[in-house]
């Protein structure tokens, strides 16, 4: 199936105009041969450890196919799976997550790429992938539930490029979210970005007791300080660091960062490649997100946290180790 | 239809046969609970995972320290996760491990700046992510047993207890020289009071079962120390009011026997009471100001009130005063030093049942005497100024007990 070739956005949308008469698509997606295997459920902190760690610098570009125009295909296979996870050292959470961990894989492709996601429910109820970005209205991942058992076609191009987000859009909504079925969609401009140390972080909250109000933990990446006590983050004086911050907290209205010792300049959303903004803190609503730039002058171990130092203590918390 | 009893002679079965009977239903419940456990749980499929339950029994605050006392109260195993001290993570040690089984315990160790007088609130995340939470309303350093703590409990028991008695055992004179006609006012006093000390007794039982853990089952804790010593001081009063085992005839409620009866009831009264104050100090819930040891003082005075309506028609000596004295009032210096260094809440809430039955037991016992007009006493309460007296006691206790509420 997959050395199937479509040539052309016609066809693709096509595509889509038949998913969204259609349904849900009836058929079972299998990963390609040779590709590596999804994340095993295993609630071990190594795993959760591992997973933050690799979400840093793991990017998804899916499988792709050169397309005459100069674009590319792009296929991905994703899985909504409810597996317990480690959030937090000794503290498990019963989550929802797209291939098997908190957060999804970080799905990266060039603007004008078009994007195939080959969507299959493993959960106990449905779900449903909700890109943002601009698409028509049957990829939206809203009115299109897809259940337990079943696989969906979400087939649009990428645009405009900048640092997006995906999630469940299964009402309450609030809690498909909080249970940890969302992931960064990230699209780069056709002009690459200058050459930088590229990192994605994204800030969220566990509600552990599942009491809809509150979170119990605040973590980078699913797992309560792991780059302060497990992997605190290396890299060399001088050299560009790029964050991609993404916020998708639940329960608290704003989420922040704050680095020590060291200003960024901000592209909000990364849809615009000239900063708009030189700070040192930025807080972020709740799906906003923001590209961040910059260097580290001197060696040495600096924090990085949210301002909202009630999170930082709760495990949003973490070090750049800086080297000569 | 009347009932008919049916006379059987039957020879009397063996011993064997009454072994059998005795031990037979054990033996099946035996079994019964054998086989459930070992295999009936999984036949009914009763499978859903128990919510997991953690007490944080006992916090104590040293330099630098703070210490947790928790246990795993829930129906099966559970894991310590995380602490949160003010809710922001604290790093922690533990012994013996994490993992709890049902009813076994932990101490959770942390190093923490805390401050004198300030609040706190404790959670412990469990593995399935739950919260497990103790407020601490007043930081204060836990105390150890030392002679000087040993004194300055024993010296506070002896402010807000023994001393308080004492003072109201000097009355005596003045209720002499009162006209006789009034002293079935005296006694409708003594049961007003003793009424408010044992409802109050209760209510501060009341207070405490909020912060035990349900395996306890403290209501019926503070009830089984009611029913106990209600039932147990029976006979204690019987022997000691004296007359009362004649054959109907109504005694006069008077003499030393009853006032032994009723310090002994107000002394355990002041026995949970004392617990009360030592444990209130060591939980930090309550600050012991000058202010709160004085209301004490006054509200106490009137239990050595209480004891003396027996003894104003009869003759008493020192010595009988300083029994009575040491009787009602001392306890509450051994309650303060259990409550500070030793304190359990399960049996204080034994204890304070214990106090407030046998406070109704005393109250039986005089309402159960005649009155100086010859009627029992019960009925004597009908009457305006006996009445009158009965509200007043309990006035008397209710106002000053303002003094001692916060």
């Amino acid at each position: 199936m997959p050395s199937r070739r479509i040539l052309g956005v016609g066809l693709l949308g096509a595509a889509a105009l038949a998913a969204l008469l259609v349904g849900p698509a009836r058929i079972t997606a299998q990963r390609p041969q040779g590709e590596p295997p999804a994340l095993t459920i295993n609630p071990l902190a190594r795993v959760a450890r591992d997973h933050a760690i690799r979400t840093l610098t793991e990017f998804d570009y899916g499988k792709a196919t050169d397309l005459r125009d100069g674009t590319s295909l792009r296929e991905y296979w994703i899985e909504a799976k409810h597996v317990e996870v480690e959030v937090a050292p000794g503290v498990r959470f019963p989550a929802w997550t797209f291939n098997g961990a908190i957060p999804g894989p970080t799905i990266r492709c060039t603007e004008g790429d078009s994007i195939r996601i080959y969507f299959t429910n493993h959960g106990t109820m449905p779900h449903s992938m909700h890109f943002h970005g601009i698409h028509r209205a049957g990829m939206d991942g809203v009115f299109e539930q897809v259940a337990p058992g079943q696989t969906f076609i979400y087939e649009f191009r990428a645009e405009p490029f900048g640092l997006h987000v995906y999630h469940c859009h299964t009402m309450p909504v609030k809690m498909h979210i909080a249970r940890g079925l969302f992931g960064v969609f990230l699209v780069d401009p056709k002009q690459p970005r200058p050459k930088a140390r590229e990192m994605v972080m994204v800030m969220n909250g566990f509600d552990t007791d599942l009491n809809g109000e509150d979170n119990e933990f605040y973590t980078v990446n699913g797992y309560a300080n792991v780059f302060f006590r497990d992997y605190p983050i290396p890299v060399k004086a001088g050299e560009l660091q790029r964050v991609y911050l993404v916020n998708m907290t639940e329960f608290d209205p704003v989420n922040s960062m704050h680095t020590h010792a060291a200003f960024f300049h901000v592209y909000p959303t990364g849809t615009s490649l000239t900063p708009s903004l030189y700070t040192d803190t930025i807080t972020m609503g709740q799906g906003e997100r923001a590209i961040l730039e910059f260097r580290y002058p001197y060696p040495g171990r600096y924090l990085f946290h949210a301002h909202q130092n009630e999170f930082a203590e709760l495990g949003w918390l973490g070090q750049f180790d800086v080297k000569p | 239809m009347t009932p008919r009893r049916r006379q059987e002679q039957a020879p009397g079965p063996s011993a064997a046969r009454v072994w059998l009977a005795g031990l037979g239903p054990l033996l099946l419940v035996g079994a019964m609970t054998w086989w459930f456990l070992s295999s009936g749980v999984a036949w009914l499929r009763l499978g859903s995972v128990p919510i997991e339950k953690l007490a944080i029994e006992r916090i104590i605050f040293r330099p630098q320290e703070v210490v947790l006392k928790v246990r795993n109260v829930g129906p099966g195993p559970l894991s310590v996760g995380q602490l949160l001290v003010n809710d922001a993570m604290w790093d922690f040690s533990i012994t013996p491990g994490r993992e709890l089984g049902r009813m076994k315990g932990a101490t959770l160790s942390i190093a923490y700046d805390w401050l004198q007088g300030e609040p706190y609130v404790f959670t412990i995340v469990s593995g399935t992510g739950l919260r497990h939470t103790r407020h601490v309303e007043i930081a204060t350093m836990t105390p150890v047993a030392s002679p000087r703590s040993f004194l300055l409990f024993g010296a506070l028991g002896a402010y807000v207890g023994l001393i308080p008695v004492f003072l109201g055992l000097l009355w005596l004179p003045f209720l002499r020289a009162m006209p006789r006609a009034w002293m079935d006012f005296w006694l409708s006093l003594t049961i007003g009071l003793l009424l408010f000390l044992g409802v109050d007794t209760l209510k501060e039982s009341f207070e405490i079962l909020g912060r035990v853990p349900q395996y306890w089952n403290g209501v019926m804790l503070v009830a089984l120390g009611v029913v106990g010593a209600f039932f147990s001081l029976n006979g204690i009063g019987r022997a000691l009011a004296g007359s009362a085992s004649g054959s109907g005839a109504l005694a006069r409620p008077s003499g030393m026997g009853l006032a032994l009866l009723i310090a002994i009831g107000i002394g355990l009264h002041n026995l949970g009471e004392g617990l009360a104050i030592g444990a209130a100090y060591t939980l930090g819930e309550v600050a012991l100001g000058s202010f709160l040891i004085v209301g004490f003082t006054l509200h106490n005075t009137t239990e050595g009130l209480a004891i003396l309506s027996p003894l104003v028609g009869g003759k008493a000596n020192f010595r009988d005063l300083a029994i009575l004295g040491l009787l009602g009032g001392g306890p509450t210096i051994l309650g303060a030093w259990a409550g500070a260094f030793t304190y359990s809440d399960p049996l204080s809430l034994a204890f304070l049942g214990i106090g407030a039955g046998a406070i109704f037991q005393v109250v039986r016992v005089l309402a159960r005497g005649r009155a100086e007009g010859g009627e029992p006493v019960i009925e004597s309460l009908s009457r305006p100024r006996n009445a009158a007296g009965l509200l007043a006691g309990f006035i008397v206790m209710y106002a000053t007990s303002l003094l001692v509420t916060g």
